[in-house]
């Protein structure tokens, strides 16, 4: 049944009082001494509830190097005062509530990893926890829906908690026009199956950076969706940990960037405990003049992590002249006893000669293309558990497409124009 | 089904970018062929018989500098690739292009759809479709793959053909579809070009390198193409002097053409 409330945050204040941090002291020294002693390892990186921990990005950062820092300036500074509108759709047996940050921390969700994270964190009033009980198996989807209200900048902290057992789909979908940080922390109890799907689509102002992370149960499986449509400025890190062995994390992404968007993906697998697997799969498209997009995936294998199976894969397809790709994976190895690990990366134009055989079969450019931008995305898409937003983000997809005024010079024209130009 | 189509090659000169600078590869091309006629074209090696294929279907990569293509009296080169192949042309090519995530039953349909200007209607479609599959003896499990991804050679020309009784061209093109298959497969291709000519009256242009799939599906006449241009003309006789003696005898045009 569908429950609509709103939460305000209203209360700038720090409210973390926590004495846990997960961050190592030196790490911490380096990473506050301007941050330009590169780390060797990604498990070197700071991961803390307290703010201190994170000094202002400058953007020569690793993880913020490609990001456009000037622009989110509001979000990194402490004392952000706005709201999201709130609509929430739960199944029954599933409850919403409000904790406080330590409560929130009490849960052992994973720390912030970033200076945007904490603030999220620190700053949020508290967090709402979205309870999933034990054995619990939902037909229907936990649907959050967060909408923009206002300029004021925005923290919020969500808590999922899945129990043992548990089996959730939980949407949270993003609209409107904001600036906000976002925390997203996932727990989920052995033997879950859990699915988040965080869809963007903001309209064109929006600055949204958010940090997605999952503590993952023994033998439980966990699927993380980012679609990212929408927004000016959008960044979404989506982390996994393990609690124990036996887990199976998927992490998959579709995004479409246009004219003066920046969407930045950035993942990080933390393989801590032995025989778990992960799945890594990026898929963006981009058209017009400065679309950007961003993906960093980062798979560490710990020393502890036997029996590891991972494999990664980011793939973009760009469709106009003037965007621009970037993809990073990394591949950490700390023992040699493990299943598989691999990754790829691959950025390219239309294949000409796709476009060239669907089109000899009748099949006119522009829906050519849509075919072959449709099938790039289709093996993304169909993991999605919800037909209707199966449906919606196709479509959305397409929309962006028919837009498209192609540069790529992939254009069918006649031979003898093809000559003139020549 | 008896409505006579002609598509009417003249005088076509063709080159391609190089390092070099533009090359010329097809040096003035004449051939006819006709509604119901099975034109077949050998030729040794790079002397332009693909290059001819594609430029009728209107690949990018080539450019037509000179002469005329016309179907049925329309211009066929102020034509885009989907045009042409709106009005009647078909191209089996030699190395079909994978395309990811595209399912062959949707491409069926999107392409038959395009051509026939509305779409077909589902039952007699999805009938029409599993019949073709059948006489090609195409695993059902086909129509769920994507486009040629991972098919094995002989499943690629196979899905070619499939595409040619399905879409029912006015005339087709045949860009070495024999090129890698063993004599089975061979077979299943070839009685799918000969129903598609029986069933709709298709003029096939059929380019190949070996006369083997003349065995199976008979030329009217045969052209030998050397060098960018048709070098003689004849009857099926001509296939079997070329079964017999190779192509070592038009070898002297070659440096006279470059002349």
């Amino acid at each position: 049944m569908p429950v609509a409330d709103t939460l305000v945050d209203t209360d700038a204040s720090v409210t973390d009082a926590s004495p846990t941090t997960h961050v190592d002291p030196q790490t911490a020294a380096a990473a506050s001494a301007a941050g330009f002693v590169p780390q060797q390892s990604r498990a070197e990186r700071a991961a803390s509830f307290d703010v201190a921990a994170f000094p202002l990005p400058s953007g020569r950062e690793e993880e913020w190097r490609f990001t456009p820092v000037k622009k989110l300036a509001a979000l990194l500074a402490e004392g952000a005062t706005g709201h999201l509108d709130w609509t929430t759709s739960l199944p029954e047996g599933v409850t919403t509530s409000t904790i406080s940050a330590a409560e929130a921390q009490g849960l052992g969700i994973l720390p912030p990893q970033d200076r945007a994270a904490v603030l999220a964190a620190a700053s949020a009033d508290g967090a709402v926890l979205v309870d999933v009980p034990a054995e619990a198996e939902l037909t229907e989807p936990v649907r959050i829906r967060l909408d923009g209200a206002g300029a004021d900048p925005v923290h919020a902290h969500v808590v999922v908690r899945a129990g043992r057992f548990a089996k959730a789909v939980v949407v949270v979908e993003h609209a409107g026009s904001a600036r906000v940080s976002e925390l997203l922390s996932v727990v989920t109890g052995d033997g879950s199956d859990i699915t988040v799907v965080s869809v963007q689509r903001w309209s064109d102002d929006t600055l949204h950076l958010a940090q997605h992370d999952a503590l993952v149960g023994r033998d439980a499986r966990f699927t993380h969706v980012s679609v990212t449509l929408g927004g000016a400025v959008v960044r979404v890190n989506a982390n996994v940990r393990y609690a124990g062995p036996g887990a199976d994390a998927t992490l998959l992404g579709v995004y479409f960037a246009d004219a003066g968007q920046h969407l930045e993906h950035r993942s990080f697998v933390d393989h801590n405990a032995p025989h778990c697997k992960s799945r890594v799969t990026y898929k963006g498209a981009l058209q017009g003049e400065t679309a950007r997009t961003v993906w960093v995936g980062d798979v560490l294998i710990r020393a502890e992590a036997e029996g590891t199976d991972t494999y990664e894969l980011n793939r973009n397809l760009v469709l106009t002249d003037g965007a621009r790709a970037d993809s990073v994976p990394n591949l950490e190895i700390e023992t040699g006893e493990i299943e598989g690990a691999g990754h790829a990366s691959a950025t390219g134009r239309f294949d000409d000669l796709q476009l060239f055989y669907l089109q000899a079969r009748g099949i006119p450019e522009d829906e050519a293309k849509r075919l072959v931008v449709r099938g790039f995305f289709v093996d993304v898409i169909r993991e999605i558990p919800l037909a209707d937003l199966r449906d919606e983000i196709t479509a959305a997809i397409e929309e962006e497409l028919a837009t498209t005024d192609y540069a790529a010079p992939t254009q069918q024209t006649p031979s003898q124009h093809a000559s003139k130009e020549n | 089904m008896s409505t006579q189509h002609t598509l009417e090659i003249k005088g076509l000169t063709v080159s391609v970018e190089t390092e070099d600078g533009p090359k010329e590869i097809l040096r003035g091309v004449d051939l006819t062929v006709k509604s119901g006629e099975t034109h077949a074209i050998m030729g040794p090696n790079g002397s332009g018989k693909s290059t001819l294929a594609y430029s009728v279907a209107g690949h990018p990569k080539y450019t037509v500098t000179g002469g005329t293509v016309t179907l049925d009296g329309e211009d066929v080169l102020a034509m885009s690739v989907d045009e042409r192949a709106r009005a009647g042309l078909f191209l089996a090519m030699q190395y079909p292009v994978e395309v990811p995530g595209v399912t062959v039953s949707n491409f069926l349909r999107t392409a038959k759809t395009a051509v026939d200007g509305e779409a077909p209607k589902l039952r007699t479609w999805v009938k029409d479709v599993k019949t073709a599959m059948g006489n090609l003896k195409m695993d059902p499990a086909f129509a769920e793959r994507s486009v040629n991804e991972g098919f094995s050679g002989g499943e690629k020309k196979r899905h070619e053909i499939l595409q040619m009784e399905l879409l029912q061209p006015k005339i087709a093109i045949l860009d070495e579809t024999d090129s890698g298959l063993d004599v089975d497969a061979l077979k299943i291709v070839s009685e799918g070009v000969n129903r598609a000519k029986d069933a709709s009256g298709l003029g096939v242009l059929l380019i190949t390198h070996y006369t083997r799939i003349l065995r199976y599906i008979k030329p009217d006449f045969v052209h030998v193409f050397v060098d960018g241009k048709i070098v003689e003309e004849g009857g099926p006789e001509l296939a079997d002097r070329l079964e017999d003696e190779g192509y070592d005898r038009y070898a002297t045009t070659v440096p006279a053409a470059q002349a």
